[in-house]
């Protein structure tokens, strides 16, 4: 066993795991916090991308002990209190989702794409940048609009892009 | 129209938990002392099992309980079920082997399950079952479609040439002679490539067991809990209905997948008894891919006979469907009669002769998937209509046109009595919204650029909400296909419905309260739906072939008919007026012509308190229940078009345009139906474009990872122009279709059709990969270049 240290969701956490437990292990099984998804063991489906100091990683694919000391911030901490992210509000105006499994990873994804490449995005960035993130569910249209108008929602906030938590 | 009633598009109530990390599915549930299930899978695709040692695993660290087939006999645990009957064209019975939950003697395809280990971890479990010693007697094996009947090697001994039935329907007299009388007739040879569902939640269980009341729990990834719960006790033989609660919590996407009843589940539900903790598995993709109930996985020829005009006289198919190497729940009933009834397609066809041969062979089970034999029947329909107008010269648009069925109702040769619709107004919006005009500049303009251009139909037809029950019936189903409502009214006027239909993505929470919404006149937000636990719902049948709309609405609207027929009993009695003379609209009871009136959460608490009459002539309490069982299918139809630009030097095909306009009688929330229809053209691009599970000749399953498999990715595809044109449904009381579906049938023609159109009518298979079209491609251009 291996003590792991991360400051998750702003809060700091210490736990005693198998060396070969995934940071989405730690995170589910540890912490509880289950709205970080496994949808695949490839790496493909982005349904376990959480932020690893400010950056987005698939934690499906990340050792927890290679992490030790990151800060974490997954879906459950973005939201400042009963505020939702606007991402997250974008995603539920432009109905950017369905069944709702592979959308914390989506939107912990646009997050980063923002954090990324800024706030005026267009649909041919937006689809082309989210080739990690697979959804079955809604064909993407309504997902890449989502993303557009939470970019630009996230721009008008006047915070910058990188949220507080992190 | 209220912001929150029928039409409008509300904004969905179930979001903010899913979009917050607060979304509870099955892998989500804990429960206490959880120990961890592993299955050993078959690593041959068919073989003899001589002997299983568990011995060494069995004394691994953490290991709780090895069981094997076994150990399910012993208990006298039954095998999995195939719930729809179909006969042979002599009138015997399908030929069906047994399906057994943990294998007894034989695995008959990669990823059949051997043995669980149970262990404290689920690293202690898979580390165990590979200390397990099995030794095979591998056998040869069949896994092609096309060449499983009659092959030397017997899969199951019940159907000694592999042929599960040999089916047909139409008639077969008729349909020759439609031929002999033909001026044209176009062949085809099509293949309906097998795909795999991939919702993207795995499928999931946890059994558990109280001890002390003798009563079975299990969470599963089910698009019906209360199926799941009749087949696990009325077959299987885990426990009586009453001592078996199934709960199907959040689910992350079906498509089909979800409704069978597995192994998996029954196993977990089963052995959390025999170790006395509960049990939990979740499937990793891998075994996903492997075990899932794939879909498709037709070989077909089909022709179409049309007289001198160019109208359709007849049309007769020959399909072989691999129905995999056991038969899930509903996987006889897909090649049958989800596919040849639809084979009338939106056309007048006088005479259609159907036949279907269904194999077992070394693969994973196939079953219903998004569409579920309609996409097959659409592909041969529409794929036949494209290449003979091309062949006879004409514009596709127009001979479709010309063969439409225009008047209703239309009894078709293939048992379906089409109730309404109107095609022809469909394709006109089509043509406009993808400006068909402009068609001939775009091609140039892409020529010009060194790529082609091609544009592609689909005039596609889909049976929803499959009914009524005494039908089906009649037809080798199991089951009844009504369902079932609840209205519970609490005191203060909100309300809890209570629904036997399942929603794992479709937005029910927010569609069905718009509903209540809008018939009782209260806030939305006053509205609860609850599903997907057979404690809290007492019977249903829960969520497949875009059913719920159409039969679990309508359950619902009738159960909301008892509630305000009741209200008015009571408010006669508050307003002290004759029952006849109370109106009820806009959330109030009131008197006829007078300014007397009751709000309905105030008469809901009248009808608790039960202080304004007479508890022997009026019961107290507001809560109602309702069965509906439909007069018939519905049929949403429609037209998409599809336009694509082929880049010949790489293969690449791109959809540049795509409007889809789609009949699904009335619409409760647009927003919903539109991200409906977004998301099963998405799944049929994926068949059209991308996705093909394939086996090698050893039954290896060669694309088990999304690494090798092909999912849709947001750049594989366009933004949609939806629109819709509106004719709603006769045998339902809200008018609706159904458009769950819809885009998933649609689209593998329209994307097939276009391809084909770029390549200058070269033929190409599913998925039209950039290898093959470049292929297709190149020999198009020397074709065109010899001619």
């Amino acid at each position: 066993m291996t003590t792991v240290s991360l400051t998750v969701n702003g809060k700091p956490v210490t736990a005693n795991v198998d060396p070969r437990t995934l940071l989405v292990q730690f995170l589910r099984e540890n912490l509880r916090l289950t709205g970080t998804h496994v949808g695949c063991d490839t790496s493909q489906c982005g349904a376990c991308v959480v932020h690893l100091d400010g950056k987005a990683v698939k934690s499906c694919t990340t050792l927890a002990v290679a992490v030790d000391g990151s800060s974490v911030t997954t879906i459950e901490g973005l939201a400042a209190g009963d505020a939702l992210h606007p991402m997250q509000e974008a995603f539920r105006e432009h109905h950017g989702l369905q069944c709702g499994f592979c959308t914390p990873g989506m939107i912990m994804a646009a997050v980063d794409m923002v954090n990324r490449r800024g706030n005026l995005l267009d649909e041919k960035t937006i689809r082309e940048d989210l080739d990690g993130n697979i959804c079955r569910c809604t064909g993407y249209h309504n997902i890449v609009k989502a993303i557009a108008a939470g970019a630009e929602a996230m721009g008008r906030g006047g915070a910058p892009a990188r949220q507080a938590a992190e | 129209m209220s912001a929150t009633g029928i039409g409008a598009a509300v904004r969905r109530k179930e979001d903010h938990r899913f979009i917050t990390g607060q979304g509870r599915y099955t892998d989500d549930v804990n429960r206490p002392g959880q120990a961890h299930a592993y299955f050993l899978r078959s690593p041959h695709a068919h073989a003899k099992i001589k002997s299983i040692d568990t011995k060494a695993a069995a004394g691994m660290p953490g290991v709780i309980g090895i069981f094997t087939g076994d150990d399910l006999a012993t208990d006298k645990i039954g095998g999995l079920i195939c719930g729809w009957m179909i006969h042979n064209k002599d009138g015997s019975p399908m030929r069906a082997g047994p399906h057994p939950a943990l294998a007894q003697g034989k695995v008959r395809y990669v990823g059949d399950h051997v043995a669980v280990v149970v262990a404290e971890t689920l690293a202690q479990a898979k580390d165990a079952a590979e200390a397990i010693a099995v030794d095979y007697e591998e056998l040869p094996v069949v896994a092609d479609t096309a060449k499983a009947a009659g092959a030397k090697t017997v899969i199951h001994d019940e159907a000694p040439d592999n042929t599960v039935f040999n089916w047909h329907l139409g008639d077969k007299d008729a349909t020759e002679k439609a031929f002999k009388a033909a001026k044209h007739v176009t062949r085809l040879d099509l293949v309906n490539n097998r795909l795999v569902p991939n919702a993207m939640e795995p499928r999931a269980a946890v059994g558990d067991y109280d001890a002390g009341e003798g009563i079975f729990t299990l969470y599963t990834t089910s698009q019906n809990p209360h199926v799941a719960r009749l087949v696990l006790s009325a077959f299987i033989g885990i426990a009586p209905e009453n001592k078996l609660r199934v709960i199907a919590p959040d689910v992350g996407g079906g498509f089909g997948s979800k409704i069978f009843i597995y192994a998996e589940e029954t196993v977990c539900v089963w052995a959390a008894k025999k170790v006395g903790r509960p049990v939990k598995w979740t499937a990793d993709r891998t075994e996903a891919f492997l075990s899932d109930a794939h879909g498709r996985d037709h070989v077909t020829h089909a022709e179409l006979a049309t007289d001198a005009e160019g109208k359709i006289l007849g049309m007769r198919v020959h399909t072989t469907a691999n129905l995999g190497a056991y038969l899930s729940t509903f996987s006889s009933s897909v090649p049958t009669y989800l596919y040849a009834p639809l084979l009338s397609g939106q056309y007048d066809i006088p005479a259609i002769y159907c036949e279907v041969d269904a194999v077992y062979t070394n693969t994973a089970p196939v079953d219903a998937y998004r569409g579920a034999g309609r996409p097959e029947a659409t592909f041969v329909v529409e794929r036949l209509v494209e290449v003979t107008a091309r062949q006879l010269g004409k514009d596709p648009a127009k001979f479709r046109m010309q063969n439409y069925i225009k008047k209703f109702p239309h009894q078709t040769p293939v048992i379906m009595m089409y109730d309404t619709g109107n095609y022809g107004a469909s394709m006109k919006k089509a043509l406009e919204m993808i400006d068909y005009k402009g068609l001939g500049k775009r091609k140039r303009d892409s020529g010009r650029a060194g790529k082609l251009r091609g544009i592609g139909f689909s005039s596609y037809i889909e049976a929803c909400g499959i009914a009524p029950s005494a039908a089906v019936g009649s037809l080798g189903a199991g089951v009844g296909l009504w369902e079932s409502a609840e209205v519970r009214v609490n005191p203060v006027g909100t309300v809890e419905v209570l629904t036997g239909s399942h929603s794992h993505g479709q937005g029910h929470e927010t569609t069905f309260a718009q509903l209540v919404s809008d018939r009782l006149g209260i806030p939305i937000d006053n509205v609860s739906i609850v599903h997907g636990d057979t404690d809290k719902v007492q019977m249903g049948m829960g969520t497949y072939g875009s059913r719920s709309g159409a039969v679990g609405m309508s359950a619902i609207f009738k159960a909301l008919d008892k509630v305000i027929a009741k209200g008015k009993k009571v408010a006669a009695h508050v307003l002290e007026a004759d029952e006849a003379d109370i109106d009820f609209a806009d959330g109030h009871f009131a008197v006829k012509g007078t300014d007397r009136k009751l709000d309905f959460g105030s008469c809901a608490l009248q009808a608790y308190v039960a202080h304004k009459f007479n508890g022997q002539e009026l019961e107290p309490g507001l809560k109602e229940g309702a069965f509906y069982d439909p007069t018939n299918f519905t049929f949403p139809a429609g037209v998409h078009i599809c336009e694509v630009e082929i880049d010949p030097a790489t293969g690449v095909t791109t959809i540049e345009r795509w409007a889809a306009v789609d009949d699904f009688g009335n619409v409760i929330n647009p927003m919903i139906v539109e991200g409906q229809v977004h998301g099963g053209i998405a799944q049929g691009v994926g068949q059209a474009l991308l996705e093909g599970a394939r086996y090698n000749a050893d039954g290896q399953l060669v694309t088990a990872s999304f690494m090798d498999y092909c999912m849709p990715r947001a750049d594989d595809l366009p933004s949609f122009e939806v629109g819709m044109t509106v004719t709603p449904c006769p045998s339902n009381p809200l008018g609706i279709k159904g458009c769950g579906e819809a885009g998933a049938i649609a689209s593998p023609p329209a994307v097939i059709n276009a391809i084909t159109d770029a390549l200058g009518h070269e033929d190409i298979a599913m998925p039209a990969t950039p290898q093959a079209v470049w292929r297709a491609a190149q020999k198009s251009i020397s074709r065109q270049a010899a001619e």
